[in-house]
């Protein structure tokens, strides 16, 4: 599979090779071969269309973060949460760097600061590395961490106002309160399964004598 | 006038005061940061092309009608609309074929329908779940995740349990 799909990302290759090609198939069996055909023009220009009607709201939505940003919201948001880290991390030095990053990672995620939260995020994960000394193995906060990232809490839900607007939804916005609920719940389970799981496999790691370096 | 109305409006008045009263210059940041939604917007579209391509063919194929028939009895557990499931199965890996895919569920159901709500809210409320863990580790070089996939896949599988039943509860089907 390595040698056949050669470098980059494996999995989104798998998807560009096995989509057509199923597609392909299904359009012979169903002999739908000429809208197959049209359908391949077709979305390529919609895709530049997509593209130009989702600018105006990110360029506005990006320009207006950047101006919080630079007010020093994302440092307010940050020591609001504070108490909450300081619950589901555990074992970091309180008001430490990795504690800071990390509450500001999260506030950029939840203000949807996309194009800040990577670095914050990976600034997050060196700092905890740095304080727990874990080398090459994930410890329990460097995952919480990725968790909480890939719950997705923004606050406000841009892309898909954005993507409900362009294809002429009557209101956007309407969907927020479901976005919410959705969110939480989600992020909820995955940090109660975080928590599970890294006590498991700590239990089955000192049974086995080769748990992690743990402070 | 709903409530919903509000909140952007609200939130831009709200940060341009805010920015006003710490003195940040205002007008310079906003274009600074516009600059940058303009670039991530241009980054985006040569895979938006790709992915619009490939979940287009799919379509167009007749083979997301095959997908939905064959998972319309497990959706309906949970009152999730079938046509959303191929969201489901791409969003962990790609934010631009989610985006296509639900391109296609608006075009195909409608604006305002229940599918095209289900799949809107799931874009708000799940992101690239493997690429996030891929940048994130590989920034500080570890090989050995154990259990952050599985972990992070809770998440993608609660929003797909509860989101069909939350948009229902809210619009109706």
């Amino acid at each position: 599979m390595i040698i056949f799909f050669g470098k980059g990302r494996r999995d989104l290759k798998v998807i560009l090779i096995v989509l057509p090609l199923i597609s392909l198939v299904f359009a012979v069996i169903n002999g739908r071969v000429g809208e197959l055909s049209s359908s391949i023009l077709d979305r390529s220009g919609e895709a530049v269309t997509l593209a130009i009607s989702l600018c105006g709201i990110m360029c506005f939505w990006c320009g207006l973060m950047k101006v919080a940003e630079a007010s020093g919201l994302v440092e307010n948001a940050a020591r609001l949460l504070s108490p909450i880290i300081s619950l589901l991390f555990g074992g970091l030095k309180k008001g430490g760097k990795a504690a800071q990053l990390i509450a500001m990672n999260l506030a950029a995620n939840m203000l949807g600061l996309g194009n800040a939260t990577t670095p914050l995020g990976i600034n997050a994960m060196h700092a905890i590395a740095e304080e727990t000394g874990a080398e090459g193995v994930a410890d329990d906060n460097m995952i919480m961490l990725t968790v909480l990232n890939t719950a997705s809490l923004q606050i406000i839900p841009t892309t898909a106002a954005a993507l409900r607007q362009a294809n002429g939804a009557k209101d956007p916005m309407e969907i927020l309160p479901c976005v919410w609920i959705v969110s939480v719940y989600a992020a909820a389970v995955a940090v109660a399964a975080a928590k599970i799981m890294g006590w498991i496999s700590r239990r089955s790691g000192r049974a086995r004598g080769n748990s992690p370096k743990i402070k | 006038m709903r409530a919903t109305d509000f909140i952007i409006p609200l939130i831009t008045v709200a940060i341009m005061l805010y920015g006003a009263v710490k003195r940040v210059d205002v007008f310079a940041v906003f274009c600074e940061g516009a600059e940058q939604g303009l670039k991530t917007c241009m980054d985006i579209l040569p895979a938006l092309v790709l992915l619009m391509v490939c979940i287009g063919m799919f379509e167009s194929s007749g083979a997301v009608d095959a997908l939905t028939r064959f998972l319309k009895p497990l959706c309906d557990l949970v009152r999730f609309p079938a046509e959303c499931m191929q969201m489901v199965i791409l969003r962990p890996f790609s934010g631009s074929g989610a985006m296509a895919v639900y391109n296609e569920v608006a075009a195909a159901n409608g604006a305002d329908s229940f599918a095209e709500r289900v799949a809107a809210v799931l874009i708000g409320s799940s992101e690239t779940t493997f690429y996030t863990i891929a940048v994130y580790f590989s920034a500080v070089k570890v090989r050995r995740t154990r259990y952050a996939v599985p972990a992070a896949l809770t998440a993608d599988l609660t929003a797909w349990i509860v989101c069909g039943i939350t948009v229902y509860a809210f619009f109706g089907a």
